[in-house]
């Protein structure tokens, strides 16, 4: 028996373990996929406790999208997503370097890796709603801020556009730093201390050691954090929502792709929402190609990784 | 070993850094913890630093309110969260390993497929969703909300990045000459390696799947199987007759706690997993 | 061994994909089945009516008032559950609450799925009572939709058995026909509410005839907001809330029936130029945007400058009150500068309903007995639907409250609501009002311009309903 084995093909066993991946993905994003794609060639809605259609009009719903607002509302959710990403990934990196660095031995690293967790926990509804209150013209912080001296009358935070907009930033990147940092800091403990012991005797400072060691390895990972962020920032829509009650104020200037959705899905108007899912996975189709493109353009087909392996193997041999 | 006054101001500069951001990240919470605390006239007397003497009486109005079953609530959510990281993180791990470790036909084009749909928003497709379980009799059930989780290609990256750089294929050579079967090397030895990552993404899924809004507001229908965040959102709809915030802060802090005790048991895991990963190299 | 788990799973499959692939084919029927099969319904009505009653009713509401009514006064209730989930009557019947809140559609978003599956739904599981609110009551009195029974079907003649109820509520629960559809035990004429202890400061008086001298119109309204001003209050909380006194003065509906357009009635818009002026001139609090958010409780608050709110009675009892933080005695009631109506729950039998004779029942106690009325008013603070009931209450000290420093409200309630001109309704209003005060608020704030505001109307009133083609603006 045990002869036999080296010629056994061990293909099968590749298309048993993903099979269940493959079935679940079908049965329940790929048929609700093609079932909106439908509709989104329908005149379908619902008039009070009516329901108006399914009538075949061809591609009025994408039509009458283009005229709508649309093109704004994806640039609202651009311009807050870059307000809570970028603050985001350079704290991320700045903390997870200094984690990841034995010799800087932060005190209390275990604490302050757990508090800057904490704001993930909190469902971004409740903490939407949390900040609604606090920041809130009579709220809290208005006057904690008063009574500071720091100002003179409250501050009309979500009266403003530009107000709004960090406001949900600030939380994108509340709630959302400490998970990056996680990450990164998982890939940069994850690098080899040879490469860093070596980078020493070089005479590497730590910003070079930062700049040139670090972060071209954890390229994969950052890659993943990009991605993973661009799709989330995308589907940003609980903490809007609840902030401005659904209505993107002012001026629809908060108002997000998804949101703009949930109102369609709201009335029940199933072709408009089918069209403008359409166009949504077109958008996150484009953004995570060109995402994707940069992260890894030096390393098209996995070959460096592959040397990297076998580097490794090899080192476990000499062991 | 230059010199200390760099490496002194350095520091100095990182625990500013940490502290401001801890604070930031305390805050909060702790003006949840303190409104809590306080009654809804208390509340509308304005901010109060020290906290007040209503804390069970607002937990027993939550406890006692039929109209938003918490705790059942907090039972669905718990019951959801913990299936669905289970699911994910396993799955996930067997998919990824499956494209890792074998050779096939079709591999290429399963992987290129996964990282096509890694970009999908569930939001996409919620509409049909909702309709494709209609018709398989799962509305207002659990089971949509912790299925679908078998097929998260995000979790899939992470681990198949995870196995690409921390599992040699001659270790599943070697359990193979051992006459393992595929199955148990996946159990026994893929998975024990995998440790820290399905510590890591049991964490997120568990988090994610605890805070997920849309789905289950469109699939729950009755109040016996809502979970917490639709309960916290009609909260936020509660109308004139439900006119106390001091409830409304003891629901969240009621709906945020079962998580971070879970977090705090899971987070020693995580951290010494990392650490574990990185001696390993 | 292999072989047979590659098998199966490969069988499971394939099942997986057939059962999937007629699941999504009949996708589309289901809700053609389902509105079809609700006007069948109907046709049952009369049928269980002449059968037994059913051992549970399904009562959906927004929140617990309903129930609370029904416990005060319907003489079959046993006990309820300490949750307020169930209520047990004394023949065993258990009535089951079903409580989703009003705010952002939720209600009327369960309630809709649940009537859609009305037909199919077990008798145990079918609604039997359904309330909604007078911004969204036209769209269930509806004649086509028929999912509210006329109340002459459930043996109820709303000429003799509500004869003494104020006729504009009648009017409001009517279908375009003019056939009654449901019934109120409320009636939400408006009142001005004020601060005390502000009055005395200013006007050097706090009674309430001599203050509603000065609030009895919009012209004394604006000579008072000055004086107001002048020593660092303000008239009004927020713009939001003269909206109802406007609003409820329109002469034509916002959507006239079978039409498709949004007319906006000049009213609308002299509320727009009114609150731009009142806000300009400092009468308003800039910080309060909107109602029911927490800057408009913080409003009714003993530290806010705000003089006085425009409220109908459940606002007293369940706005004021809770928010207020003070002694009680600090508030009174007087005259508002235009008679108005705000609010109104109204008690709908639903199409299908295995429980008539309760239900008929129901509806009789809580909304046609005038003692039961009675005892409603003097327990909750309700102004309710009893035109001679609420002329005695008016006069009667005994419904005098501590909360207003013994004064009795209905004196003021009565003759307002003896001068509610109801405005014609639609099935849109609660888009309209809400989406009309939203799209301006930005132009308040200074954020758009007036032309920028109507277009926002416009947009999103289309949204939220996709059959609307055009809106109408006044010249």
């Amino acid at each position: 028996m045990k002869t036999k084995r080296k010629g056994v093909s061990y293909a099968k066993w590749g298309y048993i373990f993903i099979i269940p991946f493959f079935l679940i993905f079908f049965i329940f994003s790929m048929i609700p996929m093609v079932d909106t794609v439908r509709y989104s060639f329908f005149e379908y809605y619902r008039s009070g406790i009516k329901e108006i259609g399914p009538n075949f009009i061809g591609i009025e719903n994408y039509k009458s999208l283009l005229d709508s607002d649309m093109i704004k509302y994806a640039g609202n959710t651009l311009i807050m997503w870059i307000i809570g990403f970028v603050p985001q990934i350079v704290i991320a990196l700045l903390l997870a370097s200094w984690f990841a660095d034995v010799r800087l031995k932060i005190r209390g690293e275990r604490f302050f890796k757990a508090v800057i967790y904490l704001p993930n926990l909190i469902m971004a509804s409740a903490f939407a709603m949390l900040f609604f209150t606090m920041f809130s013209t009579n709220g809290p912080v208005n006057s904690i801020l008063m009574s500071l001296g720091w100002i003179k009358s409250p501050i009309d935070f979500m009266g403003s556009v530009l107000g709004t907009r960090s406001l949900v930033g600030f939380m994108n990147f509340l709630m959302w730093f400490g998970n990056t940092t996680i990450m990164l800091m998982a890939a940069i403990m994850g690098i080899s201390t040879d490469i860093f012991e070596a980078s020493d005797l070089d005479g590497c400072n730590s910003i070079q050691r930062f700049f040139y060691i670090t972060l071209p390895m954890i390229r994969p990972i950052l890659a993943y954090t990009l991605i993973t962020s661009i799709i989330g920032g995308l589907q940003m829509f609980d903490v809007p929502q609840i902030l401005t009650n659904g209505k993107g104020n002012p001026d629809r200037t908060s108002m997000t792709l998804i949101m703009f959705l949930n109102s369609h899905l709201k009335s029940k108007n199933y072709g408009m929402a089918g069209a403008l899912s359409v166009f949504l996975f077109i958008i996150s189709g484009i953004l995570c190609f060109v995402a994707y493109r940069i992260t890894n353009d030096s390393d098209p087909d996995g070959s460096k990784a592959a040397a990297k392996r076998k580097k490794k193997e090899e080192r476990k041999r000499r062991k | 070993m230059i010199s200390k006054k760099p490496k002194r101001i350095q520091n100095i500069f990182v625990y500013a850094v940490l502290i401001v951001l801890s604070f930031m990240c305390l805050f909060f919470f702790y003006i949840l913890i303190i409104n809590a605390t306080r009654s809804h006239a208390d509340l509308q007397k304005g901010f109060s630093a020290l906290p007040g003497t209503h804390f069970l009486e607002n937990l027993k109005n939550v406890a006692n309110d039929g109209t938003f079953p918490m705790f059942r609530g907090i039972l669905n959510s718990l019951i959801v969260s913990g299936c669905s990281a289970a699911l994910c993180t396993y799955f996930s791990a067997l998919t990824a390993y499956g494209l890792y470790a074998y050779e096939f036909k079709l591999k290429k084009a399963a992987f290129t497929f996964i990282m096509a749909i890694l970009v999908m928003p569930t939001q996409v497709t919620a509409m049909g969703f909702l309709r494709l379980i209609t018709k398989m009799g799962l509305y207002d059930s659990l089971l949509p909300l912790i299925i679908p989780s078998i097929a998260s290609p995000a979790v899939f990256y992470f681990m198949y990045s995870y196995l690409q750089s921390s599992l040699p294929l001659s270790l599943v050579e070697a359990a193979r000459i051992d006459g393992s079967g595929e199955f148990r090397t996946f159990n026994q030895i893929v998975m024990p390696i995998m440790k820290p990552a399905i510590a890591v993404q049991a964490i997120f899924t568990f988090v994610g799947s605890w805070n997920n809004y849309f789905v289950p507001a469109l699939v729950i229908q009755s109040k016996n199987k809502m979970t917490v965040p639709i309960l916290i959102a009609t909260l936020r709809g509660a109308d004139y007759l439900t006119f106390d915030m001091g409830k409304v802060y003891m629901m969240i802090f009621v709906a945020i706690i079962p998580i971070v005790i879970v977090y705090l048991f899971l987070s020693k895991y995580i951290i010494a997993g990392v650490t574990l990963g990185g001696v390993k190299e | 061994m292999k072989k047979k788990i590659v098998s199966t799973l490969l069988v499971a499959a394939m099942v997986a994909g057939t059962l999937t692939g007629c699941g999504s084919k009949n996708n589309s029927e289901t809700g053609n089945t389902a509105t079809g099969d609700a006007k069948d319904g109907a046709t049952e009505t009369a049928v269980a009516s002449d059968g037994d009653e059913g051992k549970v009713i399904n009562i959906y509401s927004w929140n617990d008032e309903f129930r609370t009514r029904v416990e005060a006064v319907y003489p079959e209730v046993e006990e309820t559950s300490k949750d307020g989930t169930v209520t047990t009557l004394k023949d065993g019947t258990e009535i089951h609450w079903i409580v989703n809140p009003n705010q952002d559609g939720v209600y009327q978003q369960k309630l809709d799925e649940a009537l859609l599956q009305q037909a199919d739904a077990p008798a145990d599981e079918k609604i039997d009572i359904f309330l909604s609110e007078t911004d969204y009551v036209n769209k269930y009195t509806d004649a086509d939709a028929d999912v509210a029974i006329p109340l002459t079907d459930l043996g109820i003649d709303p000429d003799t058995d509500l004869a003494n109820q104020y006729s504009f509520t009648k009017v409001v629960a009517s279908d375009a026909n003019g056939v009654q559809r449901g019934s109120t035990w409320q009636c939400c004429p408006g009142v001005l509410a004020y601060r005390r202890d502000i009055a005395r400061e200013v006007f050097g008086t706090d009674d309430p005839a001599a203050i509603g001298e000065k609030t009895k119109d919009w012209d004394a309204m604006k000579t008072t907001a000055e004086e107001l001003k002048a020593k660092g209050y303000y008239t009004f909380s927020s713009y939001a809330d003269t909206f109802r006194l406007y609003g409820n003065s329109i002469a034509n509906s916002w959507v006239q029936p079978g039409e498709t357009t949004v007319t906006v009635d000049p009213k609308i818009m002299d509320w727009v130029d009114d609150s731009k002026e009142w806000l300009d001139a400092g009468y308003l609090d800039k910080t309060v945007k909107g109602q029911f958010n927490d800057d408009w409780n913080k409003a009714m608050g003993s530290s806010s400058k705000v003089f006085s709110f425009l409220l109908p009675a459940w606002g007293i009892d369940f706005v004021l009150k809770p928010n207020w933080d003070g002694a009680d005695g600090e508030w009174a009631v007087t005259t508002p500068p235009q008679e108005y109506n705000w609010g109104g729950s109204y008690v709908h039998a639903c199409t299908g309903t295995d429980n008539p004779e309760h239900v008929k029942e129901i509806i009789l106690a809580v909304t046609a007995d005038e003692d039961n009325l009675l005892k409603i008013s003097k327990d909750y603070s309700d102004f309710t639907n009893t035109q001679s009931g609420m002329q005695q209450a008016a006069t009667d000290a005994s419904f005098a409250s501590e909360f207003l420093g013994g004064q009795n409200p209905f004196e003021y309630f009565a003759p307002v609501a003896e001068g509610i001109q109801m405005a014609p309704l639609s099935a849109y209003d609660q888009g309209c009002v809400e989406l009309i005060q939203n799209a301006f608020s930005d132009y308040f704030q200074g954020d758009v311009d007036y032309d920028k505001a109507k277009e926002n109307f416009e947009i999103a009133i289309k949204e939220r309903y996709p059959e609307i083609t055009e809106v109408k603006w006044p010249e």
